[in-house]
């Protein structure tokens, strides 16, 4: 579904993302860990055009190189940002609404409303609440329902369990995994290796702009030089 | 239901009524000098609301916005004077106005794509300086704008072959000039109200509503930020586009100072005070500002005179002393404006209360 090649981002003459190669196939959830600044935002970045980049990047076929960002999300490739980046300002509802802003079929995205309210309770009990005033984690729930209501193939998660309880960071990854197990490929990029790992069927490392290992999610879970460096053993 | 739309639609005439009598009532209580304040502040509500698109609704700050209200001004006054020896129309120079101060607005919006905050702020105060330098300027080695003299002898704005300059009799009722430019600012005010509205309830209203709120989020729910701002820009500026042109007529001169940083500034007061994004708000800040100083010019020196006996401060410093003290007070009491959005408002009881 998405193969990338040898692709380079750099930030002015720093070069932040050096030459990575991967794929993820139709229906996989493959994750990318590493410390921080190895480059892992900034591949996801790319891959979400929000950053020019240099290699190739092909979405389902066909170059996305030089696609403009908002033409991606019609294609179904969408990306919830680090940091959520929920508007603060708007309601719940209307935020999911921002979500569709691209479809124009408004029966389906009534339906895709309750199902994303199925999958998030929470969320349908807070739909006028503004937004910036629920929790975090409630926040990247309403951050990836959004991301949903525009029906992605290809969901491109940055970070989801960034500055969240444990608790809270469980129940992230549960409503990840049933959103996987609907269909929807997933790409995640985690600094938390070890929950990423053991909900990914595929994973790679990076490691200052490189990619240096690459496995299934338990091989790379039982790799003695991960357990060393990412999950402190 | 029905009741309903019935109070409504019998609030809308009252309204109406009361819109359409208000210069008589003014006219005739304070005299016609007041009906002209009038006039100019339904101006001031026009740019209010053109930057309240900039500024509320995308949350871009514009600090150059007089730029676009002095566009549509000269545009009027170059094809409607005897500088050029042109006359148009004010029906073909209106919506003219408008196109070229939206591009203008594209032109101011292009290059800042990029920016926010401050730096946005500190670029669009510089394009709002060169075109009034231009404006200054343009005398010579082609004499366009007439320079720092300005251009005077403009035509009053006719409708149906009627100067509006003149007082206009019908129905038995006399129209002096400042009243038929009352009727006519205040439709062209409701039109504007009326887009403003329906702006904010379209799609590319939520689209820079998310803008505003956040931009890569807004990227990554599709939307173009690109088009969507310059829109932003292009839309604002028509407001200023056709406010201008009908300060050209009204006034039958403009010059250079007529859009100095001051008035920019005064403009996004407007905005910030009123209440930013909030139409009705927006409105009540343009108002408010544009009437009150004048309140205060003929009100000062009797009131001195009267408390001390003599005259302690000249009205002009006096309105800059209270304007500044009124700034102060409603940011520190009424954060989000003298009459905020109600979510707005929600927020901000939020803030405290945390």
């Amino acid at each position: 579904m998405l193969e990338v090649r040898d692709l380079h981002v750099s930030y002015g003459n720093i070069s932040a993302v050096k030459g990575v190669s991967f794929d993820v196939a139709a229906g996989e959830m493959v994750c990318l860990i590493g410390a921080n600044g190895a480059g892992k935002t900034t591949t996801l970045k790319a891959l979400a055009r929000l950053l020019p980049a240099q290699g190739a990047i092909h979405y389902r076929g066909h170059s996305i190189l030089h696609r403009p960002a908002h033409a991606l999300i019609g294609e179904g490739l969408t990306l919830v940002p680090e940091g959520r980046g929920v508007f603060a300002r708007l309601t719940v509802a209307e935020n999911l609404d921002m979500g569709a802003y691209c479809r124009r079929d408004r029966a389906e995205i009534a339906a895709d409303l309750d199902r994303v309210y199925g999958l998030l309770p929470r969320l349908k009990e807070r739909a006028d609440q503004l937004a910036g005033t629920l929790s975090g984690g409630e926040q990247q729930m309403l951050a990836i329902g959004r991301a949903l209501m525009s029906r992605p193939k290809l969901l491109l998660l940055d970070e989801p369990s960034m500055g969240l309880a444990p608790i809270m960071v469980q129940k992230v990854f549960e409503v990840i995994q049933s959103v996987a197990a609907q269909g929807v490929t997933i790409l995640l990029v985690e600094q938390n290796a070890r929950l990423a790992l053991s909900v990914a069927s595929r994973g790679y490392v990076m490691e200052s702009g490189t990619i240096t290992l690459s496995d299934t999610g338990p091989a790379l879970l039982a790799n003695p030089k991960v357990r060393e460096a990412y999950l402190g053993e | 239901m029905i009741t309903d739309r019935r109070k409504a639609l019998l609030g809308m005439v009252l309204i109406g009524v009361a819109l359409a009598l208000l210069p008589f009532i003014i006219g005739k209580g304070l005299g016609n000098a007041w009906v002209r304040v009038l006039d100019f502040a339904l101006l001031y509500v026009m740019l209010a609301l053109g930057l309240n698109i900039v500024v509320g609704f995308a949350g871009l700050l514009d600090l150059g916005y007089i730029a676009f209200y002095a566009v549509g001004a000269y545009l009027y006054a170059l094809l409607a004077s005897p500088h050029f020896g042109l006359h148009w129309p004010v029906w073909a120079i209106l919506p003219l106005g408008a196109l070229v101060a939206g591009i203008f607005g594209v032109l101011l919006g292009a290059p800042t794509l990029r920016l926010r905050g401050d730096y946005l702020a500190i670029v669009t105060l510089g394009f709002g300086e060169i075109v009034r330098i231009f404006m200054n300027n343009l005398n010579a080695p082609i004499n366009i704008t007439n320079g720092p003299q300005g251009i005077s002898q403009i035509d009053p704005v006719r409708i149906a072959g009627v100067p509006l300059s003149k007082t206009f009799e019908a129905f038995g009722l006399s129209f002096p000039s400042v009243y038929l430019y009352y009727y006519l600012f205040l439709a062209l005010t409701l039109l504007v109200i009326f887009v403003s509205i329906r702006l904010e309830d379209s799609r590319i209203g939520r689209a820079w509503v998310a803008i505003r709120e956040d931009e890569i989020a807004a990227k990554a729910c599709g939307i173009d930020t690109r088009n969507v701002k310059l829109l932003a820009f292009a839309m604002g500026a028509t407001f200023g586009g056709v406010a201008g042109g009908l300060f050209a007529g009204f006034q039958e001169f403009v010059s250079p100072e007529s859009f100095g940083l001051m008035e920019s500034i005064m403009v996004l007061c407007m905005v910030v005070l009123g209440g930013m994004g909030h139409i009705p708000g927006v409105i009540l800040g343009g108002l408010l500002l544009a009437i009150l100083p004048e309140a205060l010019r003929h009100g000062a020196v009797p009131m001195q005179q009267a408390a001390f006996g003599k005259v302690l401060l000249d009205p002009e410093s006096l309105r800059m002393l209270l304007f500044g003290l009124a700034l102060i007070a409603v940011m520190l009491y009424r954060p989000a404006g003298l009459w905020p959005e109600a979510r707005r408002k929600r927020e901000f009881l939020a803030e405290k209360a945390k």
